[in-house]
């Protein structure tokens, strides 16, 4: 059994007209990727929150390490929320120093660490620009650098790749992947589904405040499974006898074994009628299982 | 608190190194130092410049009776010309010499005439000379004596004095202390608007870039809202000194290099004007009123920023909030009229107006060591209360984003539960 870094049970947070979170029990394991999925105002964010202690829950319990979430915890989290900014008129390396320093280093500590993230990112020669020079993707890496800066044990991600182009998502990527291996916990909020195939370990799927889909990426695949087999024949009017449900375009089909069947029985009976140029078991996506999970709500 | 103190440290140094406040804290005690100056420099130099001006003025007369008796001044020279003089004269006023015709027809009618209209001290000064000299005559015709006369009027010098506390006598300079008054009304007012708004503004700004979340996941919105008013607090502070020390800096200089020795300096008339007065603990009482008000309105101005959008959202928001202000700054004249009045006492114990009230009443000694203590527990006490109400609102309204929002809602805000 995997240890934990964070567990929240039954958390309830309730807004004005609406429940913002009902009832969302999570675990989040140590030095693992968790990608937190929803769409928009599902309730993402509130939850991320909650765990930074911006806002609390109504009801419901959050422990960090083994204790009950409290003040002083903040160090040992970075979050790098959505809506992002930094001050405009200060200097890159002045603010960045100062937040740091928010954050419970020291001056020197800060600094010499900064520098480093800095040349890492290839943002050092921005030290002394303004903020209102940078680029967005600049100010993006800046705002990274900070996050990540005192170490913490758990960083919380919310839409880390937005406003970054392909070349610095792929530099941010990596760098979420390395804080990975070295034994940080990381909590990631995103839309982009691909990213969520690419690093998360385990997720949990929100929508409308409730916690709809859980478990770990590969078993969440497994299960949205439906024994769909695509493949390419050398015909364009093939006609099946004991698989009727399929789709095709081309020479390229679709077809849903029925139950009582299995795919040794559909090659063999294609091969009565043509050759395979290919043949695979279809895997869900996660955007196809998004979709899905979410429409049958 | 290491991390209020972080927070006040950025605060300050970000403002103290804009430019405009560099500008403004230049500008300002020139001009200051220049105003403080200017009128002793203008009298120094006015008696030269009205010597060049000297006019000639004709008069017209059957005798020379007035001319006779009219003795020259620094302004005016009197001549007197024959009346056929006086229709070449008319006809061609800009050529001749002369800049006015005194034209005696009796006693009892006296024509001035001029091209143009003539000055009312020109006017004043040949009126009165003319009474003077008729006068004389007419005392003269009536058999009195004039240097008898003289020493008949009264020669009584009144001085108003006010018992101090300890059983001594304070010779009272009314004038002095409704200027001292008006002036201590009137910095706390402008430090009051100019301070709270720059907190105003910061907090917009935090808002409108997006960094509060940033920040508000390290450190509490009540550390954050803290640091930021005594961070401004620190700039309005240092600012004002520096405004302080160089405008006497400059009248100094102004002082040393316009002025003649022989003529009494600023500083010495100064210090003429202000002997009787306690100016170090009014400078105290001042100082806490300044603080007092200063981090009253401050926390209100605050609250505003968090609650809105963008700044053009504040203006009907920081409306209600200079009413008692304003009302304070125009009931300045009433209160010096009258300092110990009802009016005045109430004003400088309701804390929305005590700073500026009782910062102009405090001058004219007036004021009960009671009065002051009261008024004083009265502005701490709200102080309080307001930051607390202020951080509820605040610690929501940072987070908000959006729309502006309503009354109703900032109450619920408040009772909203952490």
């Amino acid at each position: 059994m995997k240890e934990n870094i964070l567990i929240t049970k039954n958390v309830v947070k309730k807004y004005e007209n609406h429940l913002a979170l009902n009832d969302v029990s999570l675990n989040i394991p140590k030095a693992s990727i968790y990608g937190l999925l929803g769409p928009n105002g599902a309730g993402k964010t509130t939850l991320m929150k909650i765990i930074n202690q911006i806002t609390a829950a109504d009801s419901g319990e959050v422990v960090f390490n083994g204790e009950k979430l409290q003040r002083k915890h903040i160090s040992q989290i970075g979050y790098l929320p959505e809506e992002r900014g930094l001050y405009k008129k200060m200097k890159v390396g002045e603010q960045s120093l100062y937040l740091a320093q928010l954050k419970g280093m020291s001056k020197k500590d800060a600094s010499k660490k900064l520098k480093f993230w800095f040349e890492k990112l290839n943002i050092l020669q921005w030290w002394n620009k303004k903020v209102e020079e940078l680029s967005k993707g600049m100010a993006q890496k800046v705002q990274f650098a900070v996050t990540v800066i005192h170490n913490p044990d758990l960083l919380i991600f919310d839409e880390p790749f937005t406003g970054f182009d392909p070349v610095n998502t792929a530099i941010i990527r990596n760098e979420i992947l390395e804080l990975k291996s070295k034994g940080t916990s990381i909590i990631f909020s995103t839309h982009r589904m691909e990213s969520v195939e690419e690093i998360c370990d385990e997720i949990t799927l929100i929508n409308k405040g409730k916690s709809i889909l859980q478990g770990e990426i590969n078993t969440i695949k497994n299960n949205f499974r439906n024994n769909t087999f695509e493949f390419e024949c050398g015909t364009e009017n093939l006609v099946l006898e004991n698989f009727k449900k399929f789709q095709h375009s081309g020479n390229k089909y679709s077809v849903v074994i029925p139950d009582g069947y299995n795919s040794k029985q559909l090659i063999e009976e294609i091969l009565k009628h043509t050759d395979i140029l290919s043949f695979k078991e279809k895997i869900p996506s996660m955007e196809d299982i998004f979709i899905k999970t979410v429409q049958n709500e | 608190m290491n991390k209020i103190w972080l927070i006040i440290k950025r605060e300050y140094s970000v403002r103290v190194r804009k430019k405009s406040f560099i500008i403004m804290t230049i500008v300002t005690p020139i001009l200051l130092g220049l105003l403080i100056f200017a009128p002793s420099y203008l009298s120094s130099i006015s008696s030269e410049f009205d010597q060049e001006e000297r006019k000639n003025i004709a008069i017209v007369e059957q005798d020379s009776f007035f001319s006779d008796r009219l003795i020259n001044s620094d302004h005016l020279k009197f001549i007197q010309i024959p009346e056929s003089e006086k229709e070449i004269i008319k006809d061609n006023f800009e050529e001749s010499s002369f800049h006015a015709i005194v034209e005696i027809i009796d006693a009892n009618m006296i024509n001035i005439i001029s091209e143009k209209q003539i000055s009312k001290v020109t006017s004043k000064e040949i009126e009165s000379k003319i009474y003077q000299i008729q006068e004389k005559q007419n005392y003269k015709d009536a058999n009195i004596d004039i240097q008898l006369l003289n020493t008949l009027s009264p020669q009584i010098s009144f001085n108003s004095i006010i018992l101090t506390d300890n059983g001594g006598e304070t010779i009272s300079n009314y004038e002095v202390k409704s200027v001292l008054s008006f002036v201590f009304g009137f910095l706390i007012y402008i430090f009051i608007f100019m301070y709270g708004s720059l907190v105003m503004r910061g907090v917009i700004e935090e808002k409108t870039n997006r960094i509060v979340e940033v920040i508000i996941s390290s450190v509490k919105p009540f550390q954050l809202l803290l640091g930021k008013i005594i961070g401004v607090a620190l700039v309005g502070f240092t600012q004002f000194v520096l405004w302080i020390v160089l405008s006497l800096l400059v009248a100094n200089i102004a002082e040393v290099s316009f002025m003649e020795r022989n003529q009494t300096g600023i500083f010495e008339t100064m210090n003429d004007l202000l002997q009787n007065i306690d100016i170090l603990s009014l400078s105290i009482y001042f100082l806490f009123y300044f603080i007092g008000g200063y981090l009253l309105y401050s926390s209100f101005f605050a609250c505003i920023g968090a609650a809105v959008d963008n700044e053009s959202d504040t203006q009907q928001m920081i409306l209600p909030l200079t009413i008692p202000l304003i009302l304070s700054l125009s009931m300045i004249e009433a209160i010096i009229n009258n300092p110990d009045g009802t009016l005045a006492f109430w004003m400088s114990i309701f804390p929305l107006s005590s700073p500026i009230v009782m910062m102009v009443r405090l001058p004219f000694g007036g004021v009960e060591s009671w009065e002051l203590l009261l008024s004083f527990c009265i502005l701490i006490l709200t102080f309080l209360f307001t930051t607390w109400i202020s951080s509820r609102i605040y610690r929501i309204g940072i987070l908000m984003y959006g729309k502006k929002a309503s009354l109703k809602e900032l109450i619920r805000w408040i009772k909203f539960k952490s």
